[in-house]
């Protein structure tokens, strides 16, 4: 079972800026490390982070081997309606996980 | 009888501190992983040979990174992050690692503030550059550097 951590708040009033934090439990091997036997270890890594507000994607990231396992971001919105915000990671495989969080705007 | 300590014995302070620089040394001296060349080959598959001018990105790394594993990044462009001047599109370029490309993020008039953290992998001690793309195509950097005692990539 994969942790997915989000941190948005409850409630905002509309037209505010808000800080989004998410993290997703991933180990983000890299590919360039080897194992006891010097053999390389395959490459798992996610791709791809989206945060859809409101039916729009407000913030979309690509990733690449240097970000660290867990990987974790912090970013801003501005509240406008109130509704969903859904989080999804994409891996290299096109494996998906997502988790969504509720927001109140008045 | 006790023996008093003598003031030439080297204390485990001063052994730590003396381990500590001969590692950081062979941290620096080593070669970089990277071809030279690459940031360039990386940057220019992204925005292609748009001049980047300095200013407007500010990047805070910490001055010492213990662990290359899991170095904080803070990005923070200067744009008012309205319909008609926002930023469009941010990435992050390493020197050192063995690939130029760390992680890009897009943005939009929505996200208000153009303010970025997360953690990132660096293997070596470096400048670490941010590229960030307004909505009228102009391209800004900015980088901060950052000592890593702990390389990734190098040791498991």
């Amino acid at each position: 079972m994969v942790t997915i951590r989000l941190s948005v708040p409850e409630t905002a009033t509309a037209g505010d800026i808000i800080e989004i934090k998410a993290l997703i439990q991933h180990p983000m091997e890299s590919g360039f490390r080897r194992g006891s036997r010097g053999e390389v270890i395959a490459r798992d890594i996610i791709t791809r982070f989206e945060c859809i507000y409101g039916g729009e994607t407000v913030f979309a990231a690509n990733f690449f081997p240097a970000v660290s396992a867990n990987p974790f971001l912090s970013f801003h919105t501005r509240a406008t309606t109130s509704g969903t915000l859904r989080f999804r990671w994409t891996d290299q495989n096109g494996q998906t996980w997502e988790d969504t969080a509720e927001i109140a705007v008045t | 009888m006790d023996q008093p300590v003598k003031p030439s014995r080297p204390t485990r302070r001063t052994l730590l501190i003396a381990t500590a620089a001969t590692t950081a040394f062979g941290w620096l001296a080593r070669p970089a992983l990277a071809a030279p060349g690459e940031l360039a080959k990386a940057q220019a598959a992204l925005f292609g040979d748009r001049e980047i001018r300095k200013g407007r990105v500010d990047v805070t790394l910490p001055p010492i990174s213990e662990n290359g594993y899991s170095v904080p990044i803070r990005i923070d462009v200067d744009s008012p992050m309205t319909e008609t001047d926002h930023v469009v599109q941010v990435a992050v370029f390493s020197p050192q690692n063995p690939l130029p490309n760390v992680a890009q993020f897009k943005l939009g008039p929505r996200a208000g503030q153009a303010s970025i953290e997360t953690r990132i992998r660096l293997g070596g001690s470096q400048a670490v550059t941010v590229v960030a793309e307004m909505n009228d195509g102009s391209l800004w950097s900015g980088s901060d550097e950052t000592v890593v005692t702990l390389a990734a990539c190098v040791v498991l």
